[in-house]
């Protein structure tokens, strides 16, 4: 085995490891599960409503768009978290004095991003089972569609999480910067309201990022599929979604480790310590 | 001549005498010149101690070596390899010893170092395998905190645990930068011993930085003093005091009065002492310039 294999190997091993930690961490999992639970509860409430016009009930008609949002919420926004944090706490740095521990470091955090957003996937799934009529039935197939759109989402989601982290300065300004790009993708991107009801620049300005297809891509997996005529073209375009989200899947993951390897070159024992040092005035 | 010089010296690079080799090593911050000149030679299997004021280029030097910063200019060789092109390979024979404060905190001492130390597995060559890790974390002390989580570790325990984590690959050459700040006594003493150990034992070369004097007469072979961007004093500690002054200070009592006198000639001095006044002389203590008083006379000379 290669060196380098040998290194995504403990990579994986490194991601479970973390990713056991956080969920015997009650802060960390009170956390994830009170971000679930909102969303379970709105579901609850969405049970019985009516999409106006339509036959579709409220609450199978926002669960697309709920899962589509929970990926950059838990994976990007985790991401970008833990870049931000690591960078400052000599994580990275560490990482950097090992052989191919660059390599380790980042197949862990994916690692353990991808498994922790999986699980509140599920989660919410298990919830959607409860409150949207028809979700068992849908087969199959769409099962596999719903599979393969969440993991490209998070392909594409988590490269950008550790890139936006490992540039912007400090955690808080990383945190908050992407925060922002999330909320004003959500409003443009068709996830809770649709897309045609917007502006056609900005309908535009959406079809280049990939939370707008990825809310397709959930729409077509668990939305009848007479739905589809409310869409763009009146067609799910499952081409088209794949390709984008494939495109920034595979941008994401060439440009991160070169990325990164800059970054971590810049770090440095005294530049951490001088970070340190700001990090405890902001906390006193 | 020149070229056959090079190329007789780049024939084989793994294998030069020395474990580092610095010359004319300069770093510049933007306008400011941190090190102006740095050269020094480190011989495989030497624990070398740098001193210096705050501010003097230690840590950046260190880093240098470490290959985490890119020097200016001059010609830097660690293990024969200039560090900023080290690859895997050659980062796997070093160890660096970081100053951590809360990275890893969920994980258990023993569950990190294991995790770690697989890292050097694919380069591990006979003789010279990774620690074993249940004898790594008794050599450090940590043996009662073995399964219990990083942050609750106190601080004197995190920086035990940070020198195993630079030491878990039983590296050729092996960096500290002030390995012992925040220990008690009894920590620094058993991290001397270790030290020593490493080096007797495994033929480990040192490179440390220390603000304890007590602590760079106790473990360095030789000891550099870097100011003004420059190593201004390289050699033993006793070289160096011998070198910035022969003066020894002589106490002694006489008649329940204390006396004090500082000469280059501390045996004659006493022998005319006992001379003139026999029995009378009681307390006697003669005392050369320590590493303190060398260090003080170096920088002081250096800053003026």
């Amino acid at each position: 085995m290669t060196p380098t294999l040998h290194a995504a190997r403990l990579g994986l091993s490194r991601g479970w490891i973390e990713f056991k930690h956080s969920l015997t961490n009650p802060p960390n999992l009170g956390g994830i599960l009170a971000g679930t639970a909102v969303l379970v509860v709105v579901l609850y409430f969405q049970r019985d409503a009516k999409l106006p016009g339509t036959g579709l009930s409220l609450a199978s008609a926002s669960l697309p768009g709920t899962l589509a949002l929970m990926v950059p919420l838990n994976g990007l926004l985790g991401m970008v978290g833990s870049l931000a944090l690591e960078r400052e706490d000599g994580t990275l740095l560490r990482a950097k004095a090992l052989p191919q521990g660059m390599v380790g470091y980042l197949v862990g955090r994916v690692t353990m991003h991808s498994m922790s957003t999986l699980s509140a996937l599920v989660v919410m799934l298990v919830a959607g089972l409860f409150f949207v009529p028809g979700l068992l039935g849908i087969g199959p197939g769409k099962w596999l569609a719903l599979a393969s759109f969440a993991l490209l989402g998070l392909l594409s989601a988590l490269p950008l999480g550790a890139i936006i982290g490992s540039l912007v300065g400090s955690p808080q300004g990383a945190g908050a910067l992407s925060m922002i790009a999330i909320g004003g993708l959500t409003a443009i991107s068709g996830i809770f309201y649709p897309i045609t009801a917007l502006a056609g620049w900005l309908q535009g300005l959406a079809h280049v990022f990939p939370l707008y297809w990825l809310g397709l891509g959930m729409r077509s997996a668990l939305l009848p599929d007479s739905a589809a005529a409310a869409e763009i073209g009146g067609s799910w375009r499952p081409v088209e979604t794949t390709l984008v989200l494939l495109a920034w899947a595979v941008a994401g993951l060439v440009s991160a480790p070169p990325i990164l390897r800059r970054v971590a070159r810049r770090e440095s024992g005294s530049l951490m310590e001088a970070r340190r040092h700001q990090a405890m005035q902001r906390l006193t | 001549m020149d070229a056959v010089r090079e190329l007789a010296g780049g024939l084989d690079p793994g294998q030069t005498a020395a474990a580092i080799e610095v010359d004319g090593l300069h770093m510049a911050y933007g306008h400011k010149e941190v090190l102006r000149g740095v050269g020094f030679t480190v011989a495989p299997g030497e624990v070398i101690a740098l001193l210096g004021p705050n501010g003097a280029g230690k840590t950046t030097t260190i880093e240098i070596l470490e290959g985490f910063r890119v020097p200016s200019s001059g010609s830097v060789r660690v293990l024969g390899t200039v560090p900023a092109r080290g690859d895997e390979r050659w980062r796997a024979r070093l160890g660096v010893v970081l100053q951590s404060w809360r990275d890893h905190g969920r994980w258990r001492v023993r569950q990190l170092l294991h995790h770690l130390s697989r890292y050097y597995e694919p380069y591990a060559v006979p003789g010279r395998r990774p620690f074993d890790i249940g004898e790594l974390i008794e050599a450090v002390g940590l043996g009662e905190h073995a399964d219990h989580r990083i942050n609750r570790l106190s601080g004197g325990q995190r920086r035990r645990l940070d020198v195993a984590i630079g030491i878990v690959g039983r590296p050729e050459v092996l960096f500290l930068d002030e390995p012992t700040a925040g220990f008690d006594p009894q920590a620094r003493r058993d991290f001397h011993d270790l030290a020593h150990r490493l080096s007797d034992l495994d033929e480990t070369t040192i490179l440390l930085t220390t603000h304890d004097l007590d602590e760079a007469e106790k473990l360095a072979d030789r000891i550099l003093i870097l100011a003004g961007g420059r190593i201004v004093a390289d050699g033993s500690a006793d070289r160096l005091s011998r070198e910035v002054s022969r003066d020894a200070q002589v106490r002694w009592s006489r008649g329940g009065e204390q006396f004090v006198h500082a000469t280059q000639d501390a045996t004659g001095f006493v022998r005319e002492l006992f001379a003139q006044h026999g029995t009378e002389i009681a307390d006697l203590e003669v005392r050369r310039a320590t590493l303190e008083d060398t260090y003080m006379a170096i920088v002081r000379q250096e800053e003026a």
